[in-house]
């Protein structure tokens, strides 16, 4: 991967430009591809576009603050970047959590694995020119939107997650309301299945496109539904399991040929074991009473982190505390860091319609990727720290005019 | 040159009612679309209102294109589709010959993909050369499977290659469709139409998340107004040229009214379900289809039609 972008290289003929913006990716992102007429010779990154800071941002924060900070680095993953964040700051003092808070954040969590995967299906649909696809997977992703709306009042960003537990509970008189709207989303997943399964036109677009094999995707060191697609086993719902993961039952969704069909089976499969694992959760929130939050007084000095399966793979929060209330270090490790650059592994030899397909096969979210940079020119050298101050100048300048 | 050839070129059937139905064509198939998606849809004006505000905007040139062939491109597929619509819709409407035969007609449908590919290719943008590269790819694809579709009608009509000796013969014998070599060339037809209109599954040239509309990326203003117009009036052209020479044309006089709008509307709502049912396919798989299966066919139904089947 290249750090410095040079777009100038694109004046050569065989190599095309994917990106800053591109109708392909949603976020800010540059691939130039080496095609030798259509067959991609070569394929290489460039990143940088996003500049946001959390890390340095989140050490300005109390570790509540922190939690909402971290809740936006990425929309769709808006419970895994939190729960990872809080279970870091719970791993320095060892915080136990409430029982019915565990079944509550395992709830969260699940839900939006569910919407993740119904928004790749659909995204996946688009990049393969499938606008129907697109449009009734987002369709029926609509109704997990709406349990969040009744769960948490939020329908992305929910602000669910504290220190010691949740922070808001689940409503008893709501269950059986949020069990229907799971008993709708399970046909319309079968359906799903149905489509990629029985359409000979879409298996040719999908099946044996992109193989990312078992060595690789080892080698790679890639996460999630992407290394599950080409067998290798790790999932950290199974191997650490935090909060009710180990009271619920569940499958790991493993598949063996690691291409984008695979890939698509194994999102599909997981939608339904986390449908699975939501009964279970509103089932014991009938049963189970108390308390949901462990009021925390203080963190002592040390150092803590916090894992979890985010639809994406591991994502991986480490903080370091000193006794007050806020991290003196926080350290975040998003799934698609790990899995955007097995595209070197797996879209070398394919035609240019495959790779980019291939591409988007590992749901990478160019978001939590990229968070911080630091700017460096010749004549104005500027860190972090001067990029803060002078933002604060800004702010204060602002304030001052009114 | 008699003054009614005027007419039939410039309003009816030729630019200007070939316009107007394609645009409100253009809006269904946006419609159906939106609705195949629980979606709302355009109102009805919508494409009209498009193509004249795109005359309005600036046509912007690059710097080392070609601009005679930038710009003159759409015109002349504009003109070649004008000059298709008049030749088929004479025929269909009036019952005669308007200069020019079956070969003239693939001919000219050649011509339209082929100014795609120049003005594509003169631009000398990377997605829009390759989205030209991916055109002629399609259209060496297609175009076999097209030939040998329009032989069937050729055949049966016993050699007979003047447009309205087709419709004759089907007015007296029966409409070719009714035929077993008459319905596999129309089923193969429907698909050489959605390749040339470059529809799903076959939007190859113009792949929107891969080449960002490849041969038209670097259009803008009057000319790409009327490379819109141009795929509009495809949606006229292509179901008419298939009634005429599968369907046995038009009779516009009582219940056939209702005919020809269920014949037109049929293969429209056709195309629009193929189109929203389907994948974008790769360039392999698409000359793969072709060449394997759709010539294989193509053949088949022309001995069938030899034999008089």
């Amino acid at each position: 991967m290249k750090t410095k972008s040079n777009l100038k290289n694109i004046v050569n003929k065989n190599q095309i430009p994917l990106g800053p913006f591109h109708p392909l990716l949603e976020e800010a992102e540059y691939f130039n591809i080496t095609v030798d007429g259509e067959t991609v010779v070569d394929i290489d990154m460039d990143t940088g576009w996003m500049h946001r800071g959390h890390e340095f941002i989140s050490e300005q924060k109390t570790f509540t603050q922190s939690i909402y900070l971290v809740e936006r680095i990425c929309g769709i993953c808006s419970t895994s970047h939190p729960l990872a964040c809080v279970h870091a700051v719970e791993d320095v003092d060892n915080i136990e959590i409430p029982l019915r808070g565990r079944y509550i954040r395992t709830l969260v969590g699940e839900l939006e694995r569910i919407h993740s995967h119904l928004l790749w299906v659909g995204l996946a649909g688009h990049f393969i020119g499938y606008d129907t696809v697109w449009m009734w997977a987002w369709k029926y992703r609509e109704p997990v939107l709406q349990m969040f709306e009744i769960i948490s009042g939020n329908r992305n960003h929910y602000g669910m997650l504290r220190v010691g537990g949740v922070g808001k509970d689940v409503d008893p008189a709501s269950v059986p309301e949020l069990n229907k709207i799971l008993d709708t989303l399970d046909k319309k997943m079968d359906m799903i299945a149905k489509i990629a399964n029985d359409d000979p036109v879409l298996r040719s677009r999908l099946v044996n496109v992109g193989i990312l094999s078992k060595k690789d995707a080892i080698d790679f060191c890639a996460v999630g539904p992407t290394s599950r697609a080409s067998g290798v086993r790790g999932d950290i719902r199974k191997d650490e399991p935090t909060d009710a993961y180990d009271l619920v039952d569940f499958n790991e969704i493993i598949t063996k040929n690691g291409d984008v069909y695979d890939k698509f089976v194994v999102r599909v499969l997981e939608t339904l074991e986390s449908i699975k694992i939501c009964r279970q959760c509103l089932n014991k929130l009938k049963i189970i009473d108390g308390p949901i939050l462990n009021n925390v007084k203080e963190i002592s000095a040390g150092e803590g982190i916090g894992r979890y399966e985010a639809p994406r793979g591991e994502v991986f929060h480490y903080v370091r505390t000193d006794g007050t209330n806020r991290p003196i270090r926080h350290k975040v490790r998003a799934p698609s860091y790990n899995n955007i650059p097995t595209f070197q592994a797996s879209c070398k030899g394919i035609p240019i319609a495959d790779a980019l397909i291939t591409l988007a096969g590992v749901d990478p979210c160019y978001c939590c990727t990229e968070r911080a940079i630091r700017v460096t020119d010749k004549n104005n050298k500027k860190n972090n720290i001067d990029l803060l101050k002078l933002s604060r100048d800004k702010t204060s300048n602002i304030r001052g005019n009114f | 040159m008699k003054l009614e050839y005027l007419f039939f070129i410039f309003i009816f059937p030729g630019i200007l009612f070939t316009s107007i139905l394609g645009l409100i064509i253009g809006w269904v198939d946006r419609k159906v679309s939106a609705r195949f998606t629980f979606r709302v849809g355009p109102p009805f004006l919508q494409n009209f209102n498009d193509f004249f505000k795109l005359l309005g905007k600036e046509a912007t040139l690059i710097k080392n294109s070609i601009h005679s062939l930038f710009i003159a491109a759409p015109f002349v597929a504009f003109g070649t589709l004008s000059l298709l619509a008049t030749m088929i819709g004479v025929t269909l409407f009036y019952g005669i010959g308007f200069g020019g035969d079956i070969f003239v007609i693939m001919y000219l449908m050649m011509i339209y993909s082929v100014m795609i590919v120049l003005g594509g290719a003169s631009t000398g943008n990377i997605y829009s050369s390759i989205g030209a590269g991916r055109e002629v790819k399609l259209l060496i694809g297609d175009e076999l499977v097209f030939i040998l579709v329009c032989l069937v009608p050729i055949i049966k009509s016993g050699y007979q290659l003047n447009l309205e000796s087709i419709i004759n013969f089907q007015a007296s014998n029966g409409a070719f469709i009714g035929s077993a070599s008459g319905i596999l060339a129309f089923l193969l037809s429907i698909i050489c139409i959605q390749a040339k209109m470059t529809m799903q599954p076959f939007d190859i040239p113009e792949a929107e998340t891969e080449i960002v509309e490849g041969p038209l990326m670097e259009y803008s203003g009057p000319p790409l107004a009327f490379w819109k117009l141009n795929h509009f009036m495809m949606y006229v052209i292509f179901p008419f040229f298939l009634i005429l020479i599968f369907l046995g044309g038009f009779n516009l006089t009582g219940l056939g009214i209702l005919w020809f709008i269920l014949k037109y509307v049929g293969i429209v709502v056709v195309m629009i379900i193929i189109k929203n049912t389907n994948p974008r396919i790769r360039t392999d798989t698409a000359l793969n289809f072709f060449w394997k299966y759709a010539s294989p066919i193509g053949l088949l139904a022309i001995i069938l039609a030899i034999l008089g089947v």
